[in-house]
């Protein structure tokens, strides 16, 4: 059987890491539009305030459009920092805890996030 | 270019350049300006992935009630416990940069995805326009945010 792994490893036609590079990109750009769907409301959104602010989030499309998003961040960072790790922590057991650890962390900042924007 | 399928393994008898390399040795060549973009893309990411709770409490605080926001608004002023109210604002600032920076060398990355712009010279350029845009709007932002205008 041909040898498929170390140097002789064939590096195309499987897709690897295809699907992380892609997602990191159409998150990035579901980030960018969604700052920019802010920016406006905020710059004509009236007088700068309590009332103002939490108006956006208040209607219903930017509650779906702000969880897409909390949703795209999570996993943007996930990809993002799976990428830091990899590049800089060689010992297996300590890259294991701290990609364990970087999924805690995203899914328990995206649930507090959730938690806020539907209970107002 | 080396032929993939000749490389040996770091036991084999034959090396691959580089492969005495250290971090060191890596440290003579200078860093041209889209590596300096490059990292600071790393460095700025994983600021904003540190400060996730700081940036949530914001949000917290900012929309769920007209206290809560009272409470947001002082939290720069009057600080939050024993952190006094500038050093919120000086790590708010370093997240306002982490934003733009990471914003504006993730669309860079984006533009020359999607145009397959990899020229020397767009990258240098590119990278130029990158520091002179996040860089001015951080200063904008960060005038606002200690009061300057």
């Amino acid at each position: 059987m041909a040898v498929n792994y170390g140097s002789k490893r064939i590096v195309v036609g499987a897709h690897y890491g295809l699907r992380d590079w892609l997602s990191q990109r159409i998150t990035a750009v579901v980030m960018a539009l969604f700052t920019l769907a802010l920016l406006l409301q905020f710059i004509f959104g009236g007088p700068v305030g309590y009332d103002s602010w939490a108006g956006i989030f208040s209607r219903q499309w930017m509650k779906v459009l702000t969880f897409i998003v909390i949703v795209s961040l999570a996993w943007h960072a996930w990809v993002g920092m799976r990428d830091v790790w990899m590049d800089y922590l060689k010992p297996v057991g300590l890259r294991l805890l701290a990609q364990v650890a970087t999924i805690a962390w995203l899914v328990g900042c995206a649930g507090w996030a959730v938690q806020v924007l539907w209970r107002l | 270019m080396a032929d993939q399928s000749q490389a040996r393994s770091p036991s084999g008898s034959k090396p691959r350049p580089g492969e005495n390399m250290r971090l060191i040795d890596a440290m003579q060549y200078k860093l041209p300006l889209a590596g300096v973009v490059s990292i600071l893309h790393r460095v700025s990411g994983m600021l904003m992935f540190f400060l996730l709770p700081f940036i949530v409490w914001m949000f917290d605080a900012s929309v769920t009630s007209e206290v809560s926001y009272d409470g947001f608004t002082s939290a720069f002023v009057a600080g939050i416990g024993f952190v006094p109210g500038f050093l919120i604002k000086l790590v708010a600032l370093a997240l306002i940069w982490a934003y733009l920076h990471h914003a504006v060398a993730g669309l860079r990355h984006l533009w020359m995805d999607a145009t397959h712009a990899v020229t020397k010279e767009f990258g240098h350029s590119s990278a130029v326009a990158t520091f002179v845009i996040s860089i001015l709007l951080t200063v904008v932002l960060g005038a606002k945010l200690f009061g300057l205008f």
